[in-house]
């Protein structure tokens, strides 16, 4: 037995924090407040402290640590977009989850596996051989592959589909990868915990004193602060926050669902994404298998789920996997997603001073936890956008300048 | 399944209807500055609420007016469009 564990005997209180600190009040004042502790609040946190010796940080969570859509997501890392911003951006994400768990001496079961998008149709083909392309000439393995390919990676598949919609190839990308989310959520928060960045669950942000054009404080459930920076990482509540302080974005919220099949023995390794099909699919580490489809059709602000979902998506998943038919569905939930009309985040500087964005993060924000923590951070301590996130601004929009990645997104939504 | 009202044919699954966005009035476009154009097409009022929005009941192809709690998932009222919003 290890000695310090006496400690544990002998003390009247519990002697230490089991992840993070407690703090009973907030302060009348930070440096800089973080709206949303989840994985981009906190990763952002996480490395104002550690890159930037920024540690008078507080970050606000209305609900608890990693409950919205970092632990809603289906946990798909990948770099294999279509923009050479996008491409950039989320290729030095992969890069930088490769040894988060080294970093944060905590296991986040980041599990390579490679990623498929699989394409029925002529179309789908001609839209892979573009990204393939584009991938390459960055450096990122990417590939356009066959049928036999794909059966060799996943045996059980019928490349039929069942005869609806034949399987012609698809995309391949070797570093795809998955990772446990919540692990992200609380390795980045006990990061910054213990560099002195405090961490109030359970307080909600009311208001946003901005005062000429700058902000000067936010009011919570639990009393003001005073702050002249912001950061607003809350995805699906971005446009609630939004309305405080009178920015307009073309944010709108749909729900995204997903579903987890009872723990079944390990069969498939890669995973695997259909558009035509509206689905992806991955086995985790316990054997479930963890399964998405595309947006709900319409505007919703709530996390409901509905009984249409598993009926459409297990009947596109027997299409593929027609073995699965008696293996049961144990969960299903649902995310708020911050959409954008060009399928690409909004980051960086907004029209008031000291208020920063990191929204729009839609279906694709898990991956890209590590690089929106660091470019934000940066962001927010320099004053000045990253240099990898100028093609994601909001004046982006004003500008008629979009930045085109729906032909990556992962599904067609 | 979820029901929605068609002011025509009546409660139908919600399957059956597609959705055309919040009702939203158009600047001029002769007279609107870029800007105000640029804030006509992509800005959206994202924020929770009671919204007037734009469904169709495909089947008939009958476009009506949806009231509707986007926080409660509710549809509280559903009529044709009558004029000018």
């Amino acid at each position: 037995m290890p000695w310090r564990l006496l400690r544990f005997a002998l003390a009247q209180k519990h002697p230490e924090p089991r992840m993070f600190t407690r703090h009973d009040e907030l302060k009348s004042a930070y440096d800089v407040v973080i709206i949303g502790a989840g994985g981009h609040g906190l990763a952002a946190a996480y490395y104002l402290a550690r890159d930037h010796g920024i540690t008078n940080v507080c970050v606000l969570e209305k609900g608890y640590i990693g409950g919205g859509n970092t632990g809603r997501n289906t946990t798909i890392i990948r770099s294999n977009y279509l923009t050479p911003e996008g491409v950039k951006f989320y290729d030095e994400s992969v890069r930088l989850w490769q040894d988060l768990s080294q970093d944060f001496d905590l296991n986040l079961f980041y599990s390579n596996r490679g990623h498929f998008t699989l394409a029925h149709t002529d179309a789908a083909m001609r839209t892979s051989r573009w990204r393939a392309e584009v991938n390459k000439h960055y450096g990122i393995e990417s590939e356009v592959v066959g049928p036999d390919f794909v059966k060799k990676a996943a045996p059980m598949i019928d490349l039929s589909c069942g005869g609806h919609a034949p399987i012609m190839g698809g995309l391949y990308h070797a570093p795809g990868a998955v990772a446990r989310h919540d692990a992200v959520a609380w390795g980045y928060g006990r990061g910054a915990d213990m560099r002195g960045v405090e961490i109030h669950q359970r307080t909600e942000v009311t208001g946003i004193d901005v005062v000429g054009g700058k902000v000067t404080g936010v009011q919570t459930s639990r009393g003001r602060i005073a702050t002249n920076k912001v950061l607003c990482a809350v995805a699906g509540s971005t446009p609630r926050i939004l309305k405080m302080i009178d920015v307009r974005t073309p944010l709108y919220i749909h729900p995204l669902q997903a579903m987890v099949s009872e723990p079944v023995k390990p069969w498939l390794d890669p995973i695997l994404v259909s558009g035509s099909l509206h689905i992806y699919i991955s086995q985790s580490s316990r054997g479930e298998l963890v399964m998405g489809a595309s947006l709900d059709p319409y505007e919703v602000h709530s996390t409901r789920s509905t009984l249409d979902f598993p009926e459409g998506l297990s009947a596109h998943m027997l299409d593929m996997f027609p073995f699965l038919s008696n293996v049961k569905v144990m969960r299903q939930w649902a995310g708020m997603a911050d959409m954008t009309p060009d399928f690409a985040p909004i980051m960086g500087k907004t029209p008031v001073e000291g208020f920063y964005l990191d929204a729009g993060w839609g279906t694709w924000g898990f991956k890209a936890t590590p690089v929106c923590g660091k470019t934000m951070s940066w962001t927010v301590a320099n004053d000045r956008n990253h240099e990898l996130i100028t093609g994601f601004t909001l004046d982006r929009f004003r500008d008629y300048a979009l930045t085109g990645e729906k032909g990556a997104a992962s599904v067609g939504h | 399944m979820k029901i929605m009202t068609c002011p025509i044919n009546g409660p139908r699954a919600i399957t059956e209807f597609a959705y055309g966005g919040e009702i939203r009035p158009m600047p001029d476009p002769a007279a609107a500055s870029d800007d105000q154009w640029a804030d006509y097409v992509f800005n959206r009022n994202g924020a929770p609420g009671v919204k007037q929005e734009w469904w169709c009941h495909t089947p008939s192809n009958t476009w009506f007016v949806a009231e509707r709690d986007t926080e409660r998932d509710a549809i509280l009222r559903t009529y044709l469009y009558t004029g000018e919003a």
